[in-house]
Parts: structure tokens; C-alpha cells; sequence
């Protein structure tokens, strides 16, 4: 079967399928949205997605400008409730409904980081990791002490702060910045991670460290990475999501997506002809 | 071409120069009234600044020299009674503005800030008279402050709801993605960051009940004598000169000026303060 | 990547595609060494006319298609999904190529092989001894040009290039005898054939090993040097001053 697969590369495909079905994907579905639709007032950003994503992997979401993919990732956490957006469907996180949840809970077991790195400004490089600690009413300091720590050594910044932690959070660079953030992030131990373009606002060095990083993280954190870079979808991830004018056009594993897409729009997208 | 194109050229210097040059005596002439009552002043009561003019009490009638410690403290008093009693209502409702823009009470509660702002300061000060001085059947500096407090709330209110709004939009979604509730978020992350910027609005605030006459000649009256019971008349700096000024003695007349002329310092040493405070501000920081 | 983000001043950081490729290099190696040592049993089956081992031989080429199949999609893998530039690129390129090379390699083991199964049911004792020397010949060649891949080394691949020659001249050689020795006892034509077959797949497996040098040359030098397109371009850098 393999030998069938191989030949078949070499073919031009030009299939086109009519309804999309979602794959069978076979590992713990963390995440899985039905019919999501979401609206900005009247405009609608997102047209019934339906789709899965597995635990403990790494699932890139890419697409043109304005496609939906922020979107979506601010509808898994309600951050987009808090842009002024409304959303209906129905969105599971290990099987309950989201919006059972307080939004607040919610968001420490879903975990986000910006296009934008955005460190306090008011606090040390410290106290910006153990701000979602602190605020949230933990206390023992050799609690916080070792969380932080563990943070930043999983976010690969530990050996560049460990001696300046008292250092204001916006001294660092733009990558070191980042990389804070998401120690941030990963101080509130969430079970997902997602990211809004993380590494579009800096350079390559900075970025080929945080893509490294997704790729250590993943091992134990559920990744959800909206890129505008599909190189980078495909370095990182294992599936990938092809977003196009808010609806969910191919979503599969990312080998697939990269040499044999089902479906030619996503085709056209990857291989540059539009977008 | 080369004769037209220079000609023109010519005549778009010429007129560039007329209009830089209007600008530049439109900006003398704005300038002009502030260096006249500097140097004015400055010239008038220049004669009794003194280290008496700062520490000793007024002398009686009749007496030349003497000083307006009183006034100078009377003022701190009165300005850190209005403090206390007009800037946490202000900030807390800054910052409820800020949160929530869109809601209908907001900007009832917007629109009421700007009409009391344009409310006249001796009105405010009939107000204080009504709702302190009558009860307490007793000129005190507590009604002076609630004066002074009633003027600061616009223009702090107004100030910190700008600085608020001025934080970026990223600090307050990355504090929510955190799984920080919205209102530790305002109060421990969002708030700290715009501080600075609160700070000058409220020193703005400061400044411009330091200067008001009108509502404490109703509340505080003003107090000959050295005094620091908030509960009866409290001498200020701005009811001395009043006072001094209108008085038939020479010596007096001066010392009105002199003070004129230290409230003008004054005032202008918390501008140049606040200008030195927000040259810092965060969002220039970003790398 | 480690705790540590950071790199030593001017030291690449480590890739996990980097991993990706290590251990593609390990697939093509041990590839490399189930040919090697395929070749080497197909010789010595017709050598000691060893059906058994013909049979050995004949077992083991399917776990190098299926290693073949194995590297092709790794091969896919890594420039579908990590666009590689530069030294990783032109090693892919080669480590595909060296593939295929090497599954064909073990297919003429296989034809060898049967020649000897062939050999043995006619029990027949001549074996022209150009034939022995060939395939020591060959058999150096081949594991030269693997350890030359291994090694990276453009030196070793060189002298695989200049050997080929004289694996030609032999397999002329054993046609001409093969025409003599067939006119003088047409009874053992089958032999004859046979002994065809096995020079000419000995001259097929030396020609592999030539190419899979060629692409270690192109590997480690990036000089495209097939055919001997070498001498033209130098001739026509000289004409552009660019050597």
C-alpha cells in the first residue's frame, strides 16, 4: 500500500470533493467545535466549523488575511465575547461544553499567546510570570519561586534571565519577550496553548526558537497555532487546518495537506498561487 | 523653463517665510500676558519676599511686616482635605468610565462630569456653604475642602478615564488570557501601567483648586491667626491676597503681591513637575 | 533544543529537522550495508555454487525494497514540510538518488544469485577466472563508494570513478571468451549464458557504485560531475576567467 502511495505523489491531483468530512483522527479529542459559527454584529467571521483536535499535538490553522482562523482561537478561549463578538455552536473541552464554564477557569486551562509579545510593563521579568499565579491568590513563595522557574526553563529563556530577574519584563528583546510571554502563559499550568501568530512580529533567529519551542511543548501541551506563514504550518505541526472566507475548506494531517491536498483551493493556497 | 521654474520658487520661499513669521508672533503674542503677570508681579512684590514673608504670622493692623506662614499651610491643609475627599471618588469613577464605555449610565455620568466642570467655583462654593457651613454653624476648612474636592472630581475623572483608555488593549486581553479575573485585571495590572498618566491628572486637579478665591471665602472664610483645627476658618493663600489686596495699607498691597507672585511659582512648579513625570511614560518603551 | 535558548556567539542552533536528517543518513547506511553484504553473498554463492545462500540473497532483497520504500517517504517528508536549503538540500537529493541506486544494486545481486542456482543444478566446475576478479573488483568498488558516502569523502569517491574502466574492459573480455567457449563446446551453452549474465550484472552493480560516488561528489563539493560534464565546464570557466 505504501508503494501505491509513493507512485501516487507523483500524480497531479485535481480532485474535488464535494462535502468535507472531517478525518479520523485517532488519538484523545481535546478540543472539538460543532457548527461554530461567530459574528462581529452582524458580519459573520465564521461559517459552521466543525472540527477536532487531538491532545498532546501540535495543530497549525492557516489561511489568507481575514479568513477567521484569529477568530476561531479567540472563540476556544471567549476572548472573542470580550472583542464584542458573539458566537453559537457548540465548543467541548475534554467533552463538556465551554460555555458551562466560567470564563475565567476556562482561560487557565486555556492558555494564550499574542502576535504581539505584551509583558506588563509595570512588572519585573519575575513578577510578569507569577502574575497569573499571584492574581489568582496563590501565595507560598517557594511555590511561585519554583513555578516560575520551571516556566521559563520550558519557554527556553531560563539561562538568559536566571541572574536578572528582577530586570523590568520590557528590557528584554522582541524573541526574549515572547518567550516570556509564553512562560507566562505556561505558569498557570493550562492544558492548551493557543497561539495567535506568535512569531510574525520577530526575526528569524527568534523565530526558529519559538518554532523549536513548539515542537517541545507539544509533548505535553495541546497546540493550537494560527500562522500566516504555511512554511512554518509545516515545519511545526502534525495537522493542519486550511481556513479560507470563514469556513473550514481541508483539515488533515499535515503531510497530506503539504504533498497530496483533497481539495484544490487548498492546493492553490499552498502552493502560493493565491493568498 | 529653468527662468519660470526659478521665479516660482522664489515666490513659494517668500510666502513660506511670511507664514512662519506670522506663526512665530502669534506665538509672542500669546506668550506676552504669561511674562507680564510673572515680571509684573515679580516687580511689585519682589519687596516683601523674605524669610519673615514665609514664617511668621500676619502682623496686626497697623504693623508693617509680617508673614503668611498661616496662608501657606492653611492652603496645604484645605488642598490635601479636597484630596481626600474629591480624588478617590474621581479615580474609582475613571476607571468605571474606562471599563465600560458603551453603558448607557456611563455617559450620563460622562456628560454630568463635563457640565460640572463648567460649573462657576463660587457656586460651588454656596453649595459647600448650604451643605457644611450651615450645619455645622461654623466656617471651617472641612467645607473648604469639600469646595476644593467637588472642583478636582471633572478634570480628574476625565484624566483618568483617558489614561486608562490610553493603556494598549494588549495588556488587558494578555492579563484576561490569564485567567485573571476582569476586575484584578483593571485593578492590579491595567491601573499600575496608566499611573503615571492618573498622576499628572490628578496633580492637574491640584493645580486648579490651588488657585480658587471664590468657594473658600464661603467655606473656609480665612483665619488671621495660626490655626490647624479643620473644624473652624482656615487662612489660605488665595483668600490673603484677596484680603491684602483690597486693603487700604501700602505694606499690605505688597504683600498681596508677593503672594500673587509665590502662588504663581508654586503653580508653575507642579507644571514643570508633571512635564518632567510624563516624559517617561511606557508607551514608548516597546522594542 | 535544551533549557537554553540561547546559543554560544556563533554556534547554529540544533534543529529537530536536523535529527530528521541524521537518521536518514543512518536508514541510507545500513541500507548500504544490507547491499554491501547482499553482493558479497550472490559472489560467493557462484563462487561455491551455494544454492543456499542464492536463496539468502534472494530473501533479503525484499527487506531492501522495503527500506527503499521507507527512505522514499522520509525523503517526501523532509522537503515537503521543512523546505530545506543549501547542504541539507543537495543531501536529501543525493540520499534519494543513493537509494534507488542501492535497491538496484541488490536487484542484480538477485540476478547474480539465480545465475548461481542455475550454475549449481548444471554442476558445472569452469568458472572463467575473469569473472572472480571482477567481482572482487566490484566488491571493493561498492563498498568504497559507500564508505565514501559515509565519510563524505570526495577523495574515496574519486577512485571509484577511475575504477570503472577496468570493470569494462573485463566484461569485453568475458563476452569474447564467452563466444569462444560456446563454438568449441556448444553442449554447455547454458553455461555459457550464464556466465554472460553474472559479467554483466557485476558490470551493472560497478556502474551503481560509479553513480552513488558521483553523488557524494555533488554532496560534499556541489560540482555536478555526470558524464563527464566536468571537462566542458571547466573549459568553459577558463573562457569566463571564473576559475
Amino acid at each position: 500500500m505504501q508503494e501505491n502511495i509513493t507512485k501516487e505523489i507523483f500524480m497531479t491531483t485535481n480532485v474535488q470533493v464535494p462535502a468535507f468530512v472531517p478525518p479520523m483522527i485517532e488519538n484523545v479529542h481535546k478540543i472539538e467545535t460543532k457548527n461554530l459559527n461567530a459574528f462581529f454584529g452582524k458580519t459573520q467571521a465564521l461559517k459552521t466549523i466543525s472540527l477536532s483536535i487531538a491532545q498532546n499535538k501540535a495543530t497549525a490553522i492557516i489561511g489568507p488575511s481575514g479568513c477567521g482562523k484569529s477568530t476561531f482561537l479567540r472563540c476556544l478561549n471567549r476572548m472573542h465575547e470580550v472583542a464584542g463578538g458573539t458566537m453559537n455552536g457548540t465548543i467541548l473541552l475534554d467533552g463538556k461544553n465551554i460555555l458551562d464554564y466560567d470564563p475565567v477557569n476556562l482561560r487557565r486551562r486555556v492558555g494564550m499567546v499574542f502576535q504581539k509579545p505584551n509583558p506588563f510593563p509595570t512588572m519585573s521579568i519575575f513578577d510578569n510570570v507569577a502574575a497569573g499565579l499571584r492574581l489568582n491568590g496563590v501565595r507560598e513563595k517557594n511555590h511561585i519561586a519554583e513555578t516560575v522557574e520551571r516556566s521559563l526553563q520550558q519557554a527556553a529563556l531560563w539561562n538568559e534571565v536566571k541572574d536578572s530577574l528582577g530586570k523590568s519584563g520590557i528590557s528584554l528583546s522582541g524573541g526574549q519577550q515572547q518567550r516570556l510571554c509564553i512562560a507566562r502563559a505556561l505558569a498557570v499550568s493550562p492544558e492548551v496553548l493557543l497561539m495567535d501568530e506568535p512569531a510574525s512580529a520577530l526575526d528569524p533567529i527568534s523565530t526558529a526558537k519559538i518554532e523549536e519551542l513548539v515542537y517541545e511543548l507539544k509533548k505535553n501541551y495541546t497546540i493550537i497555532i494560527v500562522t500566516h506563514n504555511m512554511q512554518q504550518a509545516a515545519r511545526v505541526s502534525d495537522y493542519t487546518a486550511f481556513f479560507y472566507m470563514g469556513e473550514l475548506i481541508e483539515y488533515d494531517v499535515t503531510k497530506k495537506i503539504f504533498t497530496m491536498p483533497s481539495n484544490k483551493q487548498t492546493e492553490d493556497y499552498v502552493t502560493g498561487r493565491f493568498g | 523653463m529653468n527662468e519660470f521654474s526659478s521665479k516660482i520658487f522664489y515666490w513659494r520661499k517668500a510666502k513660506s517665510t511670511l507664514m512662519t513669521s506670522l506663526s512665530l508672533l502669534s506665538v509672542i503674542v500669546a506668550v506676552v500676558p504669561l511674562f507680564l503677570i510673572f515680571f509684573y508681579t515679580l516687580l511689585q512684590g519682589v519687596s516683601a519676599i523674605n524669610i519673615d514673608f514665609f514664617v511668621q504670622m500676619p502682623k496686626p493692623v497697623g504693623e508693617t511686616g509680617g508673614g503668611m506662614a498661616n496662608a501657606l499651610v492653611g492652603t496645604g491643609i484645605l488642598l490635601g482635605l479636597g484630596s481626600i475627599i474629591g480624588l478617590p471618588i474621581s479615580i474609582m469613577a475613571g476607571i468605571y468610565l474606562a471599563e465600560n464605555e458603551n453603558a448607557a449610565f456611563a455617559k450620563i455620568v460622562r456628560f454630568l462630569t463635563d457640565v460640572l466642570s463648567g460649573i462657576p467655583s463660587i457656586v460651588v462654593g454656596v453649595v459647600a456653604y448650604m451643605l457644611v457651613v450651615i450645619p455645622m454653624k461654623q466656617f471651617s476648612a472641612i467645607a473648604g475642602g469639600v469646595a476644593l474636592g467637588i472642583l478636582m472630581i471633572p478634570t480628574a475623572t476625565r484624566t483618568t478615564e483617558e489614561m486608562i483608555k490610553l493603556v494598549p488593549n494588549v495588556f488587558r486581553e494578555g492579563a484576561l488570557a490569564l485567567g485573571i479575573p476582569r476586575w484584578k485585571a483593571t485593578l492590579r495590572i491595567i491601573l499600575p501601567t496608566a499611573l503615571k498618566g492618573i498622576t499628572t491628572g490628578v496633580l492637574l486637579a491640584i493645580a486648579r483648586a490651588a488657585g480658587e478665591t471664590a468657594p473658600l471665602i464661603f467655606t473656609a472664610l480665612g483665619n488671621r491667626f495660626w490655626s490647624t483645627d479643620i473644624a473652624h476658618p482656615m487662612a489660605s493663600l488665595t483668600v490673603f491676597i484677596f484680603d491684602y489686596a483690597k486693603a487700604p495699607f501700602d505694606d499690605w498691597n505688597r504683600q498681596a503681591w508677593g503672594a500673587a507672585f509665590v502662588l504663581i511659582v508654586l503653580i508653575f512648579i507642579v507644571n514643570i513637575s508633571f512635564r518632567f513625570i510624563t516624559r517617561d511614560r511606557y508607551a514608548g518603551k516597546h522594542n | 533544543m535544551s533549557q537554553d535558548g540561547s546559543d554560544k556567539k556563533g554556534q547554529p542552533m540544533e534543529r529537530h529537522f536536523q535529527k530528521e536528517i541524521e537518521s536518514l543518513k543512518t536508514s541510507l547506511i545500513k541500507m548500504g550495508s544490507l547491499v554491501e553484504e547482499n553482493f558479497r553473498l550472490s559472489v560467493q554463492a557462484v563462487q561455491e555454487l551455494n544454492i543456499a545462500w542464492a536463496q539468502k540473497v534472494i530473501d533479503t532483497d525484499e527487506r531492501v525494497d522495503a527500506m527503499e520504500i521507507e527512505i522514499d517517504n522520509a525523503v517526501i517528508d523532509l522537503l515537503a514540510l521543512q523546505q530545506p536549503v543549501a547542504r541539507d538540500l543537495r543531501f536529501i537529493i543525493a540520499a534519494q538518488k543513493i537509494n534507488n541506486d542501492m535497491e538496484r544494486i541488490s536487484d542484480h545481486a538477485v540476478n547474480i544469485a539465480q545465475a548461481a542456482i542455475t550454475l549449481a543444478k548444471l554442476s558445472t566446475s569452469d568458472l572463467f577466472n575473469e569473472i572472480p576478479q571482477m567481482m572482487n573488483i566490484a566488491r571493493q568498488m561498492l563498498k568504497d563508494a559507500v564508505d565514501s558516502f559515509i565519510l563524505l569523502d570526495a577523495h574515496a569517491a574519486k577512485t571509484v570513478l577511475e575504477t570503472d574502466d577496468r570493470i569494462d574492459e573485463f566484461n569485453r573480455t568475458v563476452s569474447r571468451r564467452v563466444i569462444q567457449y560456446v563454438k568449441e563446446n556448444p553442449e554447455l551453452i547454458e553455461c555459457g549464458l550464464e556466465f554472460s549474465r553474472i559479467s554483466r550484472n557485476i558490470e551493472r552493480v560497478a556502474d551503481l557504485s560509479t553513480n552513488i560516488a558521483e553523488e557524494v561528489i555533488f554532496l560534499t563539493q556541489a560540482r555536478i560531475v555526470k558524464h563527464h560534464a566536468d571537462d566542458k565546464v571547466d573549459a568553459n570557466k577558463e573562457k569566463l576567467h571564473l576559475n
